[in-house]
């Protein structure tokens, strides 16, 4: 062999020399995929096992409790109280499912009467139906508030009934999925805009107004949540006249609205912040007023740039309900809890939290999801 | 000094400010600040950085607010009343250095936003005048795009176009190119001359001393806060009677 035949010879073209990835680079298939970035070499080749091996035993250990070892339905005892025998044999090799299938109703509706069980169940579709419109961008016009203001009275009606044939429930007796739907509903829907006037107020020039919005926000946060719940539900009837009472479920609403409000504020002002101040310059530069200003160039870009931490602030909302508990309220994670408190049915706590976890996970996840196609649609015109 | 032109003179002043001092902190920034400015006149203002010439025309619509002295503006005496701050900058249009489009609206949105909520104009008539701006500046088939998809001469004749969209009776320039790139001067610049040329007042604070030769009835220099030295272009670049101005214009001429 020469040496001309392995150097490229001066003023060679480049093309024909330079190294080319090899065929089937970047791109081939899975199978050239895996080759290439699971079966490098000996050390990968030996994790990618090992690790395949965990997940596969992983899943299968899941599978095999979730599904195949599961018991799905107990037989009735003699007084009418499930048996568990089956399940408790099981020493948790396998899920036992009947909880759920026995305990449902309790963990969507509380202590709901359960003949009316079917009018909260028609409340958490109509939350569902009214999320989905709502989404939905080609329903973005003034109809949509009407829809919400119907839709919610619609449910205001189904649960307290009172009228139209409906007998009354009083809220005491509502309980599950839908207070936790209510909860979160309203909070979102009232911390927001509480949230934008504390974030405006607290960039206000008037010193009163920032002085009250820095203090509130800063005491509110400075406090838990099950403090303020706590707070709303026994220290605020004391300062109220004799013989008035607030609905124990509204002043837990107060409660999360106010709190929310103050986080989701900093969030918001965080937004406002990282407007260039030219922003401001031009608005004022062609007459709008403070109003116009704020609600045409400055919040329509300031709250698209806090749409992640925003949803992070509302799924933390969502959650966070289950705090009512601390006033007895009996949301979805605390019926769940209430529910295995049975002596028939207490040991089977993983399946109780599974079940409202996947619950939790659906609608959070929905919401994350969600959060990310408003974005990128929002925001479209950064991209070139 | 501050000598008028005395062919202006007869016109109605349509900027007039009087003894006006501004102060960032402890830094003087403006110092007595006389001038007139009458309908129709091109003033050009030049100056080192720092020298004051943005805070000036900034003072004008109340972007900056003078601490000492008297600004009036088509009648209307600049004051702390903010409907006199609102009157007075629906007629005084602003072009600024780093454009400051909307840029979560359209081209057309950006344009026709004022109008119709300062202005109350019906969107259909909004939206007419607006495309004539935008064919006046050469770009109507931008309308539909966002500011972020345009290059930096179009943004600046966007900008230019908005403030024209309120029919403003002054235009403020605070260094429209000077955020350019070289090749996108020309086109911004062309669209300033020929407002100018149709007779519009303007204040127009630039380094293009071309654009000063042309257009303007009137160069001032500012330094340190304080006006130096005002005349027509003319005797502005021959005869310059400052040691400041010489010292400045031969560092901006000399290459």
């Amino acid at each position: 062999m020469t040496p001309m035949a392995s150097a490229p010879a001066p003023g060679h073209p480049a093309g024909a020399t330079s190294p080319r990835p090899p065929p089937g680079g970047p791109g081939g298939g899975p199978l050239d995929w895996a080759r290439r970035n699971l079966f490098g070499s000996w050390a990968s080749t030996a994790i990618t096992l090992v690790m395949a091996y965990l997940l596969l035993r992983g899943l299968w250990g899941f599978f095999s409790w979730a599904v195949l070892e599961a018991v799905w339905t107990v037989p009735a005892n003699a007084n009418g109280q499930p048996d568990t025998r089956t399940c408790r044999e099981l020493k948790g090799t396998g899920a036992c499912w009947a909880l759920i299938v026995e305990k449902h109703r309790f963990i969507f509706f509380g202590t709901y009467p359960y003949e009316e069980h079917w009018r909260p169940l028609l409340c958490i579709f109509l939350f569902v139906a009214l999320y989905a419109a709502s989404c939905m961008r080609r329903f973005w016009n003034r109809n949509l508030a009407l829809v919400w203001i119907v839709g919610l009275s619609v449910i205001a009606w189904l649960m307290w009934g009172g009228f139209l044939g409906l007998p009354y429930v009083e809220n005491e007796r509502w309980g599950g999925l839908v207070i936790t739907l209510v909860l979160a509903t309203f909070g979102i829907a009232f911390a927001f805009p509480v949230a934008i006037a504390l974030a405006l107020g607290r960039r206000s020039r008037l010193p009163a107004i920032s002085t009250f919005c820095v203090t509130y926000i800063e005491l509110i946060r400075g406090v838990p949540l099950i403090s303020v719940l706590f707070m709303a539900s026994v220290m605020f009837p004391l300062f109220l006249p004799e013989g008035m009472t607030f609905d124990k479920l509204l002043r837990a609403q107060a409660g999360i609205v106010l709190f929310t409000a103050a986080y989701l504020a900093e969030v918001i002002r965080g937004g406002l912040q990282a407007l260039p101040r030219g922003q401001y310059e031009a608005a004022d530069a062609l007459g709008l007023s403070w109003r116009l200003k704020t609600l045409l160039v400055v919040l329509p870009q300031a709250l698209r740039l806090v749409i992640p931490p925003m949803v992070n602030s509302f799924i933390g909302l969502f959650k966070d309900t289950s705090l009512v508990v601390i006033i007895g309220i009996f949301d979805l994670l605390n019926a769940a809890k209430t529910a295995i408190v049975e002596p028939a049915w207490q040991g089977f706590g993983v399946e109780a939290y599974v079940f409202v976890s996947i619950i939790y996970f659906v609608f959070c996840f929905a919401m994350s999801r969600y959060s990310e196609g408003l974005e990128s649609e929002l925001n479209q015109h950064r991209r070139r | 000094m501050n000598a008028i032109p005395q062919a202006e003179a007869a016109k109605r002043p349509m900027i007039e400010l009087r003894k006006v001092n501004k102060w960032f902190g402890d830094f003087h920034v403006l110092r007595d600040i006389d001038l007139t400015v009458h309908a129709g006149q091109k003033l050009v203002v030049c100056g080192p950085s720092g020298s004051g010439k943005s805070t000036m025309i900034r003072c004008i619509n109340r972007l900056e607010e003078h601490q000492e002295g008297d600004i009036v503006v088509d009648g209307v005496e600049l004051t702390n009343d903010l409907r006199n701050i609102e009157q007075i900058r629906r007629e005084v249009g602003m072009v600024f250095q780093q454009f400051n489009l909307f840029p979560h609206l359209t081209v057309l949105e950006n344009l026709t936003l004022a109008p119709i909520w300062v202005r109350k104009v019906p969107r259909k008539e909004a939206e007419e005048s607006a495309m004539y701006f935008l064919e006046r500046v050469r770009i109507p088939e931008q309308a539909a795009k966002y500011p972020g998809q345009l290059s930096g001469g179009q943004q600046q004749r966007v900008a230019i176009a908005r403030s024209l969209c309120m029919k403003p009776k002054v235009m403020l320039f605070d260094e429209p190119t000077s955020a350019l790139d070289p090749e996108m001067i020309k086109e911004v610049l062309d669209v300033m001359v020929e407002l100018a040329n149709e007779g519009m007042t303007m204040i127009c604070v630039t380094h293009e001393m071309g654009f000063a030769r042309t257009v303007a009835d009137s160069i001032l220099f500012m330094d340190k806060g304080e006006i130096v030295e005002q005349g027509p272009p003319s005797t502005f670049f021959a005869n310059p009677s400052t040691e400041r101005l010489k010292l400045f214009l031969s560092q901006i001429l000399g290459h």
